[in-house]
């Protein structure tokens, strides 16, 4: 090391030179490898994920089928609107974000709630709206400025809106934001690919149980997005199909006479067409606005909904199960037609109660009606006349022949989870009690069964269905709410054929008799529904009822010195016109007292309109009503 | 008169070294119009800078350039612990140094700095290079290294600790010491490691697994990688990159437009490009082989393999198999500071090509 040899150490350069140049085409053969690797070898691979990470598959939503009623009036249908929505997976501080945005765009103590609530029952990933229906302006004012709210943006979206308000509520239904025992669904119909992007599921009514043909098919757009997910252009584009419009039996005007006809008393009605079994009105009262469920409901009036003690959420004439009372009678007096068991010309005396096994039956009238023949029985409605009939029958005969006439089972109808009421027979008995002492089935019951109290309990539908199966002479038919369902692409509508369920074999002696004596209760002088359809300009059979609201523990029920929520209701079941029934139909009015009060007087308003094009002469104000006016049946 | 300027113009300029660097310049401003459209007339003008430092650069004689090695070098520290003490902070590093009227990085002087200081230094002890003479070649080079790592600037830091060690690589150290200290490095970087800032550590452990953290620090690299991978042989087309266009790809038109070359050029545009810089770094190696000083040799030879380094950084950087560690792609990525600086290293090898002969009488 000490001598050095210039020449030496020229040559040592060199080599150190060709070393370096040598390392240094190794170092880019190896880059070379690596390139060839991803862009040969690893092409396809890193080709999918190039494309997975530039196109994105954005389904377009659906049009929701419209719903319409049979003269095409609409009775639900969508608007497009701007929202403002947050995705809270991308959106560091929530309430920092939003306090932001309160200040650009108008965000109400009740839009934060209701986002609150979504966010509880959201996915995840999922982009929520804070605030709906934004104005033009607000919209300009948002995009200005979102730059600075990542995880924020505005959406166009489809809104269902029910132009009806309140009216048809229960039948309608509505829809909410998908929630898993939704998604349960949609998976068991394996229509999962078709429910990308929705996010409205029918939770109740028409809307759930038409949920798959109101839905439609999603369209997809193929775009490209930018790595912040923004769409740069389309690539492709599957146009959605907008879902089957249904048209419904149901007549919105004579659905708004009925409910208005109930001022502000809570029971149901319902109307057929006994020909088709076509619903023409379906009302549960009170109802509530299904248009607070769309954008989803704050937290506020859903308790208020919820925990009012009206429960308006619930569907009386579906769920609602009442004992008929006296419009019971003419089923048994068909029933005791049929069996023999009577004859239209026996006669009794009627001393104003029935003695049983040392229990005394009070009739209505103290005194009683006198010498009472059938027709007479059914037109005053007397009570000691069909308390003998029901025990001459005894209850397996009563069960088996009013079970024809669908009562205590369930009608079919398009709405899901309909109640089946309670029709009581031995054998029901025996299965609803676990104490054999109850099991037992005693002869006293059958007497009460025969004013259509004790054990009975019946949906409003049910009620309806009977009513106009005896109207169409024993042809019953399924009580339906869709008239046709139209392909929205083809125009193509499809009727739901009128389901004949049965004909009950009756002879028409018999039916023409109780349907006489039908007429004669809203004609005769002493027809309990006479003053009810007074100077009606057509003619109806009809039966008043007055059912006692009693706990089967047997609570004593003592007129007059009872609360309202222990009063009687009052129904009443009519068919009209009563040569060529059109509608029938049947009507409760809870606590309503007097059928004859109560009942009767809405179906009265209900069939001048749907029979003659009549209106009532004032709609009940919408003044808070005056609660003793209401029941004045008394 | 005009060819005889031109003439005069072109005069100190090394033909072959010209056209691959002009070849490389072209390339890149085609990547940079697909990449950064708007900053195509910007980079022209950095071009064009650059071109004039290296013709000035060119003219002038490596003895001058020998004079200039030590003050540059010490100015060049000076600067540096400037930085330390006064220099402006951006995206978390202090790197600029801010005389008023303009900013400039200190760092990048030491690219060029560092190779002139040590090649002078063994100039200078040329007939007795002994251990003690490693030594402190060995401390000149720490010093600048040490204070450019603590800006933090690892890429930088890295460039001019390579530009030191290859020269005293050329300057003939001997095998036993250079793997002795290798071997020393590969055992001291546990203690490297500790003194590692976290984003350094994390850039390394990204490197290590880039899938483990997809939406934060890997996305670099793999998106990158999707890039070049999604390329193929003949790419997608210039302006057809679906990675680059859509902006998957980071800091596509500065340290990661490698990967929009790739996408939008494919395996043919990247063999194009290496070929360019083998051409470059060989054409470098040769006017080393046939300098005349020992300076000149250690200088060449250094600058010439800085070229490599750059491009291969960058490249392994951006190819998912080293660190990022922030180097841009030499002659391609838009901006003119690393630009200024490549023609300058252009610049002297064309001087010490040109000066071979005169040395020597």
């Amino acid at each position: 090391m000490e001598f050095k040899n210039p020449e030496q150490e020229l040559k040592r350069f060199h080599r150190r030179l060709t070393g370096a140049g040598v390392f240094a085409l190794l170092a880019f053969a190896l880059l070379f490898a690596r390139f060839f690797w991803l862009q040969v070898i690893q092409h396809d691979y890193y080709q999918t994920r190039a494309e997975d990470n530039s196109i994105s598959l954005v389904p377009i939503q659906p049009n929701r089928g419209l719903i319409l009623d049979r003269n095409g009036v609409v009775m639900a249908h969508n608007y497009s609107a701007y929202t403002l929505e947050i995705t809270p997976s991308k959106v560091a501080n929530l309430d920092k974000t939003i306090d932001a945005l309160s200040k650009i765009v108008d965000i109400q103590p009740k839009d934060r709630k209701r986002f609150k609530k979504l966010m509880e029952e959201s996915r995840s990933f999922e982009s929520l709206p804070i605030r709906t229906r934004l104005s033009d302006d607000e919209v300009a004012r948002f995009v200005a400025r979102r730059y600075r709210f990542p995880g924020v943006d505005v959406k166009a979206r489809l809104f269902r809106q029910y132009p009806l308000g309140e009216s048809a509520s229960h039948l309608l239904g509505y829809i909410g934001r998908i929630t898993d025992s939704d998604i349960a669904r949609i998976a068991s119909k394996d229509e999962e690919d078709n429910y990308r992007g929705t996010e409205e599921f029918g939770k109740s009514g028409l809307e759930q149980k038409y949920e798959f043909q109101l839905h439609g098919q999603t369209g997809f757009e193929q775009v490209e997005v930018d790595s912040s997910g923004r769409a740069v252009r389309v690539l492709s584009r599957t146009p959605p199909v907008a879902g089957d419009n249904l048209t419904l039996t149901i007549d919105a005007k004579l659905q708004q006479v009925a409910e208005q006809a109930f001022g502000d008393q809570n029971g149901a009605l319902v109307a057929i067409d006994p020909s088709t079994g076509g619903i023409l009105a379906l009302v549960s009262m009170p109802n509530f606005d299904p248009n607070q469920f769309v954008d989803g409901i704050d937290t506020q009036n859903w308790d208020a909904l919820n925990n009012s003690p009206d429960r308006p959420m619930l569907d009386r004439a579906l769920n609602g199960i009442y004992p008929p009372g006296s419009t019971f009678k003419p089923y048994l007096a068909l029933a005791a037609l049929q069996d023999g068991k009577r004859t239209p010309q026996q006669t009794i005396v009627d001393p104003g109660y029935f003695s049983f096994g040392g229990h005394i039956f009070h009739d209505d009238k103290p005194g009683g009606h006198g010498i009472v023949d059938l027709h007479k029985a059914l037109v005053v409605s007397c009570d000691t006349y069909f308390y003998m009939l029901a025990n001459d029958l005894g209850i397996e005969r009563i069960a088996k022949f009013v079970r024809k006439f669908g009562f205590g089972q369930r009608t079919g109808v398009d709405i899901e989870g309909e109640s089946e009421g309670v029709l009581p027979s031995p054998e029901w008995k025996k299965k609803h009690f676990k104490n054999p002492e109850q099991q037992r089935w005693y002869a006293g019951e059958t007497i009460s069964i025969g004013i259509g109290q004790g054990y009975n309990a019946y949906t409003p539908i049910q009620l309806a269905q009977a009513v106009a199966t005896l109207a169409n002479n024993g042809v019953m038919y399924r009580p339906h709410l869709v008239k046709f369902v139209t392909d929205t692409k083809t125009g193509v509508a499809t009727p739901i054929e009128p389901e004949p369920e049965r004909t009950i074999p009756l002879k028409q002696a018999d039916i023409d008799f109780v349907k006489q004596a039908m007429v004669g209760v809203d004609s005769d002088k002493d027809g309990t529904g006479a003053g009810a359809f007074a100077g009606a300009g057509y003619t109806s059979g009809g039966k008043t009822g007055t059912a006692q609201v009693y706990s089967l523990k047997g609570a004593k029920y003592v007129e007059g010195k009872t609360k309202e929520d222990l009063r009687d209701h009052g129904l009443f079941i009519v068919f009209a016109p009563a040569d060529h029934p059109k509608i029938a139909l049947a009507v409760v009015v809870e606590h309503g007292g007097f059928g004859a009060q109560s009942a009767a007087p809405i179906a009265r308003k209900v069939l001048d309109y749907y029979l003659l094009g009549k209106l009532p002469p004032a709609p009940a104000a919408i003044a808070p009503a005056d609660q003793t006016s209401a029941g004045a049946g008394q | 008169m005009i060819r005889n300027l031109w003439q005069r113009l072109i005069a100190p300029l090394d033909p072959p070294l010209m056209i691959v660097a002009a070849l490389l310049l072209v390339y890149g401003l085609v990547v940079v119009a697909s990449a950064s459209p708007e900053r195509v007339g910007a980079q022209l003008l950095n071009m064009l800078v650059a071109l004039v430092v290296m013709r000035l650069v060119a003219q002038v004689p490596p003895q001058k350039l020998m004079h200039y090695a030590l003050p540059v070098f010490a100015g060049g520290i000076l600067l540096l612990v400037a930085v330390a003490l006064f220099g402006d902070v951006s995206k978390g590093a202090r790197r600029w140094l801010n005389l008023g009227f303009m900013r400039i990085q200190p760092s990048e002087i030491m690219k060029i700095a560092m190779p002139m200081m040590l090649a002078w230094y063994f100039q200078k002890y040329e007939t007795a290079l002994r251990l003690r003479e490693y030594l402190v070649a060995a401390l000149i080079l720490l010093l600048p290294v040490v204070l450019i790592a603590k800006q933090p600037d690892l890429g930088t830091a890295i460039l001019v600790l390579a530009a030191g060690c290859y020269v005293i690589f050329f300057a003939g150290l001997s095998w036993k010491v250079i793997i002795t200290l290798c071997t020393a490095a590969v055992a001291a970087a546990p203690v490297a490691w500790s003194m590692m800032r976290d984003y350094q550590k994390s850039r390394i452990l990204t490197l290590l697994n880039p899938q483990s953290d997809p939406l934060g620090k890997g996305f670099h690299i793999i998106q990158s990688t999707i890039a070049i991978g999604s390329g193929g042989i003949f790419g997608k087309g210039w302006g057809q990159g679906t990675q680059a266009q859509l902006e998957f790809i980071p800091e596509r038109h500065t340290d990661f437009i490698f990967a929009v070359l790739s996408e939008e050029l494919g395996l043919i545009g990247i063999s194009l490009l290496m070929l360019l810089y083998a051409l470059l770094v060989g054409r470098g190696l040769m006017i080393a082989a046939k300098a005349p000083t020992l300076f000149t040799r250690l200088l060449a030879g250094s600058i010439t393999l800085i070229f490599f380094t750059y491009a291969f950084v960058n490249m392994g950087m951006v190819s998912g198999i080293l660190p990022v560690v922030g180097l841009p792609l030499p002659f391609i990525s838009y901006g003119g500071t690393a630009l200024v600086t490549l023609f300058v290293g252009i610049g002297i090898l064309m001087s010490i090509h040109k000066h071979r002969m005169l040395v020597q009488k």
